[in-house]
């Protein structure tokens, strides 16, 4: 294992490495992926936050900073991340912490996703290693900027295959005064996505929409009291005064991380993360007859909890969008490809991109085929 | 003045076979040639750039924008994507010898889908086309860049533009869900989709906001909301814009994200005031446009709350919208900014940096010091809420060395930019205007790790030539500049130029790192 004191360290590190390197900062999400055989980077000497300034809602840390340092920050001054970072640790049954860094690389985002965008919106910029052992920064501090191309999205999602992210800058959104969830029972899955579409195409402002089979819907209301309280009522008209009932504070916080955690499905060896158009959900349903499942983001996010990888019964039950194979046993998860397999010519452009970070094919190599 | 590139000869030798082989791909009334009617394309918005093209087509499809490109990529011909030319960074400005694709004939909203909320359009339909064609069901789409009414949605997503909603609502990049796009070589390929997020690099990311340097977009799928249900603005005069800062700062503080949060400085005040007639504060020195929407009930209660803290604030005036009649009004001075700055002068340059929020007094004073220096007048409106500044340097292109003094000034200005920690574009793009300040913000190895994800799509560096990227000469005159400026700011700054010698570098460094 290598342990860089600093960004300097780990620049030499990878310049010199004549071997593949992972690099690690909490460990958490090492489960994901398909298995990597490398010596292990150790990132977790890279923690701390660097910047906070509350007034501008930007946020910069270095990328092993455990998320939970940076929500105790934010939590000060009343502040979260809005894209509700999942904690999928008792999912993988997991050990290690999540970091701020190890959420970006994987672009890993919770309810509030299809309403406040995914954790790549919220990353404005970056200080980095390339595979090269390159140090390098992109983006910026500021919300607004198109200075050069994007490259904070297109480290988001790269799990740490094109660069080993060294220091981050997110945005930082205020906490709202009062949230509250109606949770509607009683409901088919295809009326379950119905009441979603419903909601979340209304000016209700749904916060989060999730279909827990068994359970219920969930559509949450976030915002200052006096609006919150008009959008419930105007909810409750739009949906023609439904079965259910509101779950209030902690209550409803509890749900969401719930959901977020994907915690219905942790018993299931195999779970499977599917990005779709919300409207094909119940279609996929249907093709799919999993054995268990949840639908978060309206309907256009469905865990699905098996005994079975099958992957490519899966990925043909998709008309449009994505699967990941984010739990499975190491052995079945190196015999499939657990991300969704770039096709045509954005094959060689996956291909080419990554060789332009890292030539050598140091960082994480086959993480992500 | 930024230098464009140097045509290649041999390519402006063979203009004529390259012309009619143009003509056996897009159909006559689709190839404009002859230099009268190539002036057209000969500049966007930041008109101080001229260069004709060698010619230009306007494919009709899809599949002629492909052999198009596959033409020129056997032929080795430079390509500049136009949507309506509305850049304000030179973006759309031809290379003699290029090819310019005008999209403006792709102009066809392909699909409205209300379940999955989202609206697929070619590339060049107007921006605002899209808010229009879902208005009667509730819903728009909301980026808004004062030039709606023009731009296109394939130059949003090449610019990732902005608007005056964009600090509640995002910028294209947020509201973006997939584009189809036609890469240098000639190959259609599809990015997102109807769903979120990517299932592996997120090339979607990258393509957004890259200047039509990596392809062309042809049809994009965005995302629409639906309209809230009321909203009301809020004109608040204040004495000095310290005062107005400060209370931007604690409307945000206190956990309001409005729609709109903008401010004008008392030039483009005074401005916009002669210009629509609408009630602007003309002894307010700076002046604060805030937007709330939402239910009635929510607009109502923040309305209340953002007039309390502009008092606490010291705000000279107060107003509330009360019809959406005099809420438009109250925008109206904003949004035409630009063309009533543009009467007080001969010419203006539009400038378009970022900063933090708690840095604006400090630049604008600075700013109106530049102003006496170059002996130019300066108007500014500002994206309050999220720091992007647009000052309008006043000047006349027929007096001789004012254009070289108003781009020093802008370069000034954009270089203060970068100094308190902010960027040189908040949305216009780097285009041909920034290029050569690049430096100053990236070092030369940020800059090289960029001109590869380019090569990763474009090898032979075709697409949109002399953009974004300055020339290695350049590049590396600046980067001494910056290693300069750099270890100028370098309280807190973590950063090292490269190249430049860090503690403990050699031998010993590695050696003592432990293993395990
Ligand atoms: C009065 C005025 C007000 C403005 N207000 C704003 C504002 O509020 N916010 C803001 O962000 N911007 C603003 N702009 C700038 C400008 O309107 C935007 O950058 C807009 O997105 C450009 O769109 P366009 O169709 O005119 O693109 P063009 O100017 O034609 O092209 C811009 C760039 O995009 C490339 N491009 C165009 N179409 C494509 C395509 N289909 N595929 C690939 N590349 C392509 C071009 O090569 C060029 O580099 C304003 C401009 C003006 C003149």
């Amino acid at each position: 294992m290598l342990r860089p004191r600093d960004e300097a360290d780990v620049a030499e590190l990878i310049a010199a490495s004549t071997c593949a390197l992972e690099p690690v900062a909490g460990g958490s999400k090492r489960g994901i992926g398909r298995p990597v055989e490398a010596e292990r980077l150790d990132l977790s000497a890279l923690s701390g936050i660097v910047d906070y300034e509350p007034a501008e809602l930007v946020l910069t840390a270095r990328a092993a900073t455990p998320l939970e340092a940076l929500r105790q920050a934010l939590g000060a001054h009343s502040q979260r991340l809005a894209f509700e970072p999942p904690d999928f640790t008792r999912l993988l049954a997991g050990a290690g912490e999540p970091t701020i860094g190890g959420v970006l690389a994987a672009n890993h985002s919770g309810p509030r996703r299809i309403t406040a965008g995914a954790a790549r919106d919220h990353f404005l910029g970056f200080r980095a290693v390339s595979g090269r052992g390159e140090r390098f920064k992109a983006g910026g501090r500021v919300v607004k900027n198109v200075t050069g191309y994007d490259l904070p999205k297109l480290l988001a999602g790269s799990w740490g295959t094109l660069a080993v992210l060294t220091e981050v800058t997110v945005r930082v959104h205020p906490a709202p005064e009062h949230e509250r969830t109606l949770l509607l029972t009683g409901l088919a899955p295809a009326a379950a996505v119905r009441a979603m579409t419903d909601a979340l195409g209304s000016a209700c402002e749904v916060s989060a929409a999730a279909f827990l089979p068994g359970r219920g819907v969930g559509l949450r209301l976030e915002g200052f009291v006096p609006s919150v309280r008009a959008r419930a009522a105007a909810l409750l008209a739009l949906l023609g005064e439904p079965d259910g009932e509101w779950l209030l504070g902690e209550d409803s916080r509890r749900f969401w991380s719930a959901v977020g955690a994907v915690e219905p499905l942790t018993a299931h060896p195999i779970v499977w993360r599917l990005s779709v158009p919300p409207g094909d959900a119940t279609g996929v349903l249907e093709r799919l007859a999993p054995e268990d499942y949840l639908l978060d983001w309206g309907g256009g996010l469905i865990w699905i909890g098996a005994s079975e990888a099958d992957a490519q019964r899966v990925r043909g039950a998709l008309r449009g969008g994505h699967a990941t194979l984010v739990k499975a046993p190491r052995e079945v998860r190196a015999a499939t490809a657990v991300f969704q397999p770039p096709s045509g010519p954005l094959a060689a452009v996956t291909a080419r991109l990554k060789a332009a970070f890292d030539p050598s094919g140091r960082l994480n190599p086959g993480r992500l085929s | 003045m930024v230098s464009l590139p140097e045509p290649d000869p041999a390519i402006l030798a063979r203009r004529p076979q390259i012309v009619r082989a143009l003509r056996a791909i897009v159909p006559p009334e689709c190839l404009i040639e002859d230099a009268l009617q190539l002036a057209a394309y000969e500049t966007d918005a930041l008109t101080a750039y001229r260069q004709k093209p060698l010619a230009v087509a306007l494919p009709q499809t899809v599949e002629q924008v492909s052999d198009l490109l596959r033409f020129a990529h056997r032929e080795g011909l430079s390509i500049v994507a136009r949507g309506a030319g509305t850049s304000l960074s030179g973006g759309a400005v031809p290379a003699a010898d290029a090819i310019v694709i005008g999209l403006a004939k792709l102009s066809r909203i392909l699909a409205i889908d209300y379940e999955n909320r989202c609206v697929v359009a070619q590339c060049g339909v107007t921006n605002l086309a899209i808010s229009h064609a879902v208005a009667a069901r509730g819903f728009f789409y909301a980026p808004d860049p004062s030039s709606q009414v023009a731009c296109t949605i394939g130059g949003n997503v090449a610019e990732n533009s902005g608007g005056v909603h964009c600090l509640k609502y995002g910028l294209t990049t947020h509201n973006l869900l997939g584009v189809q796009l036609v890469l240098p070589d000639g190959e259609i390929v599809r990015l997102g989709g109807r769903h979120l997020d990517s299932g592996h690099y997120d090339l979607l990311g990258i393509v957004t906001g890259s200047e039509g340097l990596l392809g062309i977009v042809t049809e994009v799928t965005v995302r629409i909301l639906s309209r809230p249900p009321s909203a009301r603005a809020l004109l608040v005069g204040f004495a000095t814009t310290e005062g107005a800062g400060a209370c931007v700062a604690a409307i945000i503080a206190a956990g309001i994200v409005p729609a709109g949060l903008e401010m004008m400085d008392a030039p483009a005040i005074h401005a916009a005031e002669a210009f629509v007639h609408v009630g602007y504060p003309l002894e307010a020195e700076a002046l604060l446009i805030v937007e709330l929407d939402g239910p009635a009930a929510e607009v109502d209660y923040l309305l209340g709350r953002v007039s309390e803290l502009a008092r606490e604030h010291g705000a000279s005036s107060c107003k509330a919208s009360a019809s959406e009649t005099e809420r438009l009004a109250f925008w109206a001075g904003r949004k035409s900014a630009f063309p009533a700055v543009g009467r007080l002068s001969p010419d203006y340059y539009c400038m378009d940096g970022t900063i933090p929020r708690r840095e604006l007094p400090r630049v604008l004073r600075a700013i109106a010091q530049m102003s006496e220096r170059y002996g130019l007048r300066v108007a500014n409106v500002f994206h309050a809420g999220d720091g992007n500044l647009h000052p309008l340097i006043l000047y006349d292109a027929n007096q001789p060395g004012e254009l070289e003094r108003a781009e020093a000034f802008g370069a000034d200005i954009l270089r203060l930019c970068v100094d308190v920690g902010g960027v040189l574009t908040g949305e216009h793009g780097v285009g041909i205007e920034k290029r050569d300040l690049m430096p100053y913000q990236f070092t030369a190895v940020d800059l090289e790790v960029q001109r590869r994800v380019k090569a990763v799509f474009d090898p032979a560096a075709r697409f949109n030539p002399g953009k974004v990227f300055p020339s290695l000469h350049r590049c590396a005159e600046e980067g001494r500049m910056h290693v300069h400026s750099e270890a100028h700011r370098s309280a807190g700054a973590a950063e090292r130029p490269a190249g430049a010698p860090g503690r403990g570098e050699g031998a010993g460094r590695f050696a003592d790192l432990p293993r395990f």
